[in-house]
C-alpha cells in the first residue's frame, strides 16, 4: 500500500492507504478524527465538509492520492480553544439539535465567512444549501453565521 | 408543597448504585469521558471522592454534582432538560453540574426510550423525586451533624445553612455524610411558582463537545482491538439470499471474514426485523476496504414473495378504499341521512408515500460477544428491546448483556428498531471479538422500517346556514391506515364516522416521527379548510365554532382532546399572527393539531417568489403544559415544522421490483437550508399543567397549513404528498 504524508491541523502524519481511499475514511478510521462526519459518502450531504487549502470541501469524495500537500483543517483544528467566531456563535445560538451534522455546518460556514465576511441573508442561506440537517436547525444556522459574521468584523 | 411517596427503597438505591457507580461506567472509559462538557465546572475542582446518593445523583468532595441522564438522547436535548429536573428540585447550582448518560437499567430507571414524544412526560415525577430526595437526605446528614432538625436548615445552590445561626456546609462537604442517611418514604416537592432553573433557558449539555468534533456518537465510538463490519441485505423485498462470492470477498485487501448471518429469533416483538434477517456480513480492517468489498459482492438471490411496485402499491389502496371492507371505528349519530340532508357535500382523498427516516447519521452498533456475555455500545431509542432481543438471539440470561447509550445522530423513530444491534451481536459472536457495525446510507435507505403509506378519504355535509352536519373518514394503508376514530372532529359533529382497513405490503414499515398523525394532520388540516371555504367561513372562526360545540355539548363520550386547549393555540396563533391582516402577494394557511398530549397550532405566511412558492413566515402556538427549557423547545418545534414542510414537499420513496429507487440523497430529496422558512416564531401557553412531549407535535401542523398557504398562492388545492410532484386528483 502507498504511503502518504498530510498536513492535518497543523501536524504532519504519514499513513498508509489504498490510493482511492476518500480523506473522510483516512481521518476518521486511520487519523482518529471523528469529528468529520459520514453523511452519505457522494457529496449530497455535507456532513463530511473540511478545509482544503482553507476551501470548504467534500471529503468523502477526496481520494487520498489527490490531496498531494494541500493543508487540511478538520472541525477539531479549527481553533486551539473553540475561540473561532463561527463556534462561538454556534454555542451563543444554541444550534444544535441531534449535532450530526453540525460540524459540516460550521467547516462551510467558517470558509464561507473567511471570503465573505459580511455577507447578506440571502448570501448565507445559498452558501449553506449543500448541507443538510436532518433535524431542520436551518433558522439556527443562519442566526448563528449572521452572529459570527459581526464577530468577525 | 406537593407530597409525593418515593416508591423507591434502599435496595432499588443502592442496586442502582452499583450499576450506575460501579463497574459499569467506571470501567467504561470512553462514556465517562463522554461527560458533558458545557457544564464544566467553572470554579470547582475536580472531586477525588464520589458519593452515590441515588441512581440519579453523585455528589464529589468539592460540590461539584453528576446528574444521569436516563434516557436516549436523539437530539431532543433531553440530555440537558432531564437533569434540570433533578437539579431543580436538588437545589443546586446549574454550573456546578455535570451530565452522564446512565447505562440501561431496568432495575431501576423506568421508560428508558425516546419515542413518543413521552420522555419527559413520563419521567417529569421520577426526575423530580430524584432530586427533592437527595435534597432531603443531605438536609437530613446536615441536621444529624449539629444537631437541629431539618426545619432548622435552609438550602440555596447546594449550600445548607442554619436559619438561626451562622454555620453552612456544602453539598460536597456532606454527601459522605447523607449516603448513609436512611431513603425518605416521602419527600416534598417544589411548588411550580418556586421554580428557579425549570423555564430557563439552559444550553445544550454537550455544545461544547459538538463544535469542536469530539466523539460523542455511536459511529465515534472505538475501542481498541475493534474490528469494522458491514452488511449486505436483499436488494429488493421480497427477496432472500442464497449465496455469494464469499471466497472471493474474504480475499480482498483489508478483508478479515465474510458470511451469512441469520439474526432470526424466536419471539420476534413490534420492534425486531420483519424484513432482511438473513445477511451478508464482511469483517475488516477499515471502513473503506469494506465498502469496497461490498461493491464485490456477486450474490445470488430468491425470491420468495410478490416484488412490489408503486402503482401497485396505489392501485391497492384505492381498492381499498372502493371497497366495503372498512371497519367502523367510531359512530355518532345517524351519517348517512345527514349527507341525504345536506345542502352542500364535499369529498376529498388525500394521500401520502412511503418516506425513510435517514437520520444523519447512518445505523451502526458495536457489540463484543463473549461466551458467556454480550456487551453493546451505540445509537439506540429504546435500548432495553434490544437487550432482550440479543438475549433470544444468543440464548444468553438477561444480566450477562449491557447495552450503553452514546448520543444519536437523529432518531424520528427509526433506532427504536433494533435489528444493527443484533446484526452487530451475531457478527462479534461470529468472529469471536469486537466489532463495529456501520450501514452506508444506501443500506440504510433500503432496509425498510419505512413511514407507511397512506390514503384517507374525508367527506362532510353542511345544512343550508353552513353548518357542518355530517362529517366521516375513511382510511387505508399499506400495512395500516392513518384514521384516528377519537380525534378531532370528533365530538364537535352530530353525525360522524370514522372506519378504517390495513392493506398488505412486504415493504417493512415502522413508526416515523409522530405515526399516522404525520399524514392525518395534513388531510384532515386541508379539508377543512376546504369545508370552511364551502362555508364561505373564515378558516379559524370556522375551528372555533366547532371547538364551542365540543366544549359546549360534546357529542359522544369519547375524546382525545381537551377543546379548551385546542382552541387556546388556535387563538393564540390567531392573536400573535396577525391574522386577518392581509398583505399583497401574501397569503396564509392555517392549521392545528393535537398528538403526544401536546397542542400546536400554525400559520404560513407564503408568497411566489420567481415562480416558486416560498414561505415566508410561520407562527406556532404550542401548549406542552409547563415549558421546561424554552429556548431548547423552541428549536425543537421549529425542527419539527421544517420537517414536516420538508417531507410533505419534496421526500418519496417509490419502488421497482420490489426494490427501493431511492437510496442516497441524490435522488431522495431532503429539504435544504434554502427552502425552509425564512423566520418561525414559536409561542408557548403558559400554565402548570404537568409537561408533555415537544419531539413530535410541531411536525403534523405544517403540514395542515402548507397545503392551505399553498392553496392561496397557486390556487390549486394538493392533495397527494410531495406536493411538488403533484398530479390532481379527478373529481
Ligand atoms: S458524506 Fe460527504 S457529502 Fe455526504
Ligand atoms: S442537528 Fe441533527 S442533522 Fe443537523
Amino acid at each position: 500500500m502507498p504511503t502518504y504524508n498530510l498536513n492535518v491541523n497543523k501536524k504532519n502524519h504519514t499513513v498508509e492507504a489504498e490510493e482511492d481511499m476518500p480523506l473522510l475514511w483516512v481521518l476518521r478510521d486511520l487519523l482518529d478524527l471523528v469529528g468529520t462526519k459520514f453523511g452519505c459518502g457522494i457529496g449530497q450531504c455535507g456532513a463530511c465538509t473540511i478545509h482544503l487549502d482553507g476551501s470548504a470541501s467534500r471529503s468523502c469524495l477526496i481520494p487520498i492520492s489527490s490531496v498531494g500537500d494541500a493543508k487540511i483543517t478538520t472541525i477539531e483544528g479549527l481553533s486551539e480553544d473553540n475561540s473561532h467566531p463561527v463556534q462561538k456563535a454556534w454555542k451563543e445560538v444554541d444550534v444544535p439539535q441531534c449535532g450530526y451534522c453540525q460540524a459540516g455546518q460550521i467547516m462551510t460556514a467558517s470558509a464561507f465567512l473567511e471570503k465573505n465576511p459580511s455577507p447578506t441573508e440571502e448570501e448565507v442561506r445559498a452558501a449553506m444549501h449543500g448541507n443538510i440537517c436532518r433535524c431542520s436547525a436551518y433558522n439556527r444556522i443562519e442566526k448563528a453565521v449572521n452572529l459570527a459574521a459581526t464577530m468577525e468584523s | 408543597m406537593t407530597k409525593i411517596q418515593t416508591q423507591y427503597n434502599r435496595r432499588s438505591f443502592l442496586k442502582v448504585s452499583a450499576a450506575a457507580g460501579g463497574g459499569m461506567l467506571i470501567g467504561f472509559s470512553w462514556l465517562t469521558g463522554c461527560i458533558s462538557s458545557e457544564a464544566e465546572p467553572k470554579e470547582l475542582a475536580i472531586p477525588k471522592e464520589w458519593f452515590e446518593i441515588n441512581g440519579y445523583i453523585k455528589i464529589g468532595d468539592t460540590g461539584m454534582v453528576t446528574i444521569y441522564s436516563p434516557n436516549p438522547e436523539i437530539g431532543q436535548n433531553i440530555r440537558t432538560s432531564m437533569p434540570m429536573i433533578v437539579a431543580e428540585e436538588l437545589d443546586v447550582n446549574w454550573e456546578n453540574v455535570v451530565v452522564e448518560q446512565a447505562p440501561l437499567n431496568t432495575g431501576f430507571y423506568q421508560n428508558q426510550f425516546a419515542g413518543g414524544s413521552l420522555s419527559i412526560r413520563l419521567s417529569w415525577n421520577a426526575l423530580r423525586m430524584a432530586g427533592a430526595t437527595a435534597r432531603r437526605m443531605l438536609l437530613e446528614a446536615a441536621a444529624k451533624e449539629w444537631n437541629l432538625t431539618i426545619s432548622d436548615l435552609t438550602v440555596d445552590k447546594g449550600v445548607i445553612k442554619e436559619i438561626n445561626g451562622e454555620r453552612s456546609i456544602g453539598y460536597g462537604e456532606i454527601a459522605s455524610k447523607a449516603v448513609g442517611i436512611e431513603v425518605p418514604k416521602e419527600v416534598e416537592l417544589k411548588e411550580i411558582k418556586d421554580f428557579k432553573l425549570i423555564s430557563t433557558s439552559v444550553k445544550n449539555v454537550d455544545g461544547k463537545k459538538i463544535v469542536t468534533g469530539k466523539p460523542l456518537f455511536g459511529l465515534d465510538f472505538q475501542r481498541e482491538g475493534m474490528q469494522f463490519a458491514m452488511i449486505q441485505h436483499p436488494p429488493a423485498f421480497g427477496m432472500k439470499i442464497k449465496d455469494f462470492n464469499e471466497e472471493e470477498i474474504k480475499s480482498m485487501p483489508g478483508v478479515k471474514d465474510a458470511f451469512i448471518i441469520d439474526t432470526t429469533i424466536e419471539k420476534p416483538g413490534g420492534f425486531d426485523e420483519r424484513g432482511f434477517q438473513e445477511l451478508i456480513a464482511i469483517v475488516g480492517d477499515s471502513t473503506w476496504q469494506l465498502m469496497k468489498a461490498k461493491k464485490a459482492i456477486k450474490a445470488n438471490w430468491e425470491v420468495v414473495s410478490e416484488l412490489e411496485n408503486s402503482e401497485m402499491h396505489m392501485s391497492r389502496m384505492e381498492k381499498a378504499l372502493e371497497s366495503g371492507k372498512f371497519k367502523e371505528e367510531r359512530k355518532d349519530g345517524d351519517v348517512d341521512s345527514a349527507f341525504k340532508k345536506a345542502a352542500k357535500v364535499i369529498e376529498r382523498t388525500y394521500s401520502a408515500p412511503f418516506i425513510a427516516h435517514n437520520t444523519m447519521e447512518p445505523m451502526n452498533f458495536f457489540a463484543n460477544v463473549t461466551e458467556n456475555s454480550a456487551e453493546l455500545i451505540g445509537p439506540t431509542q429504546m435500548p432495553n428491546a434490544l437487550e432482550g432481543s440479543v438475549a433470544q438471539l444468543l440464548n444468553m440470561p438477561i444480566e450477562n448483556i449491557t447495552v450503553n447509550m452514546t448520543r444519536m445522530g437523529g432518531g424520528f423513530g427509526r433506532r427504536l428498531y433494533q435489528h444493527f444491534g443484533l446484526e452487530a451481536a451475531a457478527i462479534s459472536k461470529k468472529v469471536g471479538g469486537p466489532i463495529k457495525l456501520v450501514y452506508t446510507r444506501e443500506d440504510d435507505m433500503s432496509q425498510g422500517t419505512y413511514r407507511p403509506t397512506y390514503i384517507s378519504r374525508y367527506k362532510a355535509g353542511l345544512d343550508e346556514n353552513n353548518n357542518l352536519i355530517a362529517f366521516s373518514v375513511k382510511g387505508t394503508g399499506l400495512p395500516e391506515s392513518a384514521v384516528f376514530p377519537n380525534r378531532f372532529p370528533a365530538g364537535a359533529v352530530d353525525n360522524y364516522s370514522a372506519g378504517s382497513y390495513a392493506e398488505e405490503t412486504n415493504i417493512t414499515t415502522g413508526a416515523w416521527r409522530a405515526p399516522r398523525s404525520n399524514f392525518t394532520a395534513g388531510a384532515e388540516q386541508a379539508f377543512l379548510d376546504e369545508v370552511a371555504e364551502l362555508a364561505g367561513k373564515d378558516p379559524i372562526d370556522f375551528r372555533l365554532e366547532l371547538f364551542d360545540r365540543a366544549i359546549n355539548n360534546p357529542v359522544g363520550d369519547k375524546y382525545e382532546y381537551e377543546a379548551e386547549r385546542y382552541a387556546g393555540v388556535l387563538k393564540l396563533v390567531k392573536e400573535k399572527s396577525n391574522w386577518g391582516e392581509t398583505k399583497p402577494g401574501v397569503h396564509r394557511g392555517v392549521a392545528a393539531y393535537f398528538c403526544h398530549s401536546t397542542y400546536v397550532a400554525e400559520v404560513i405566511d407564503m408568497v411566489m417568489e420567481d415562480n416558486k412558492p416560498k414561505i415566508k413566515n410561520v407562527w406556532c402556538a404550542v401548549d406542552c403544559g409547563i415549558l421546561v427549557n424554552p429556548d431548547a423547545a423552541e428549536n425543537i418545534i421549529q425542527g419539527g415544522v421544517i420537517d414536516g414542510i420538508g417531507h410533505a414537499m419534496y421526500s418519496q420513496l417509490t419502488f421497482t421490483d420490489g426494490a427501493p429507487n431511492e437510496m442516497n440523497f441524490d435522488r431522495y430529496q431532503l429539504i435544504r437550508h434554502s427552502q425552509a422558512p425564512e423566520k418561525i416564531e414559536v409561542f408557548f401557553v403558559k400554565n402548570e399543567i404537568a409537561p408533555t412531549g415537544l419531539g413530535e407535535p410541531g411536525l403534523p401542523p405544517a403540514i395542515g397549513a402548507l397545503a392551505n398557504a399553498l392553496y392561496g398562492v397557486t390556487g390549486q388545492r394538493y392533495y397527494n404528498q410531495p406536493f411538488t410532484t403533484y398530479k390532481p386528483l379527478i373529481g
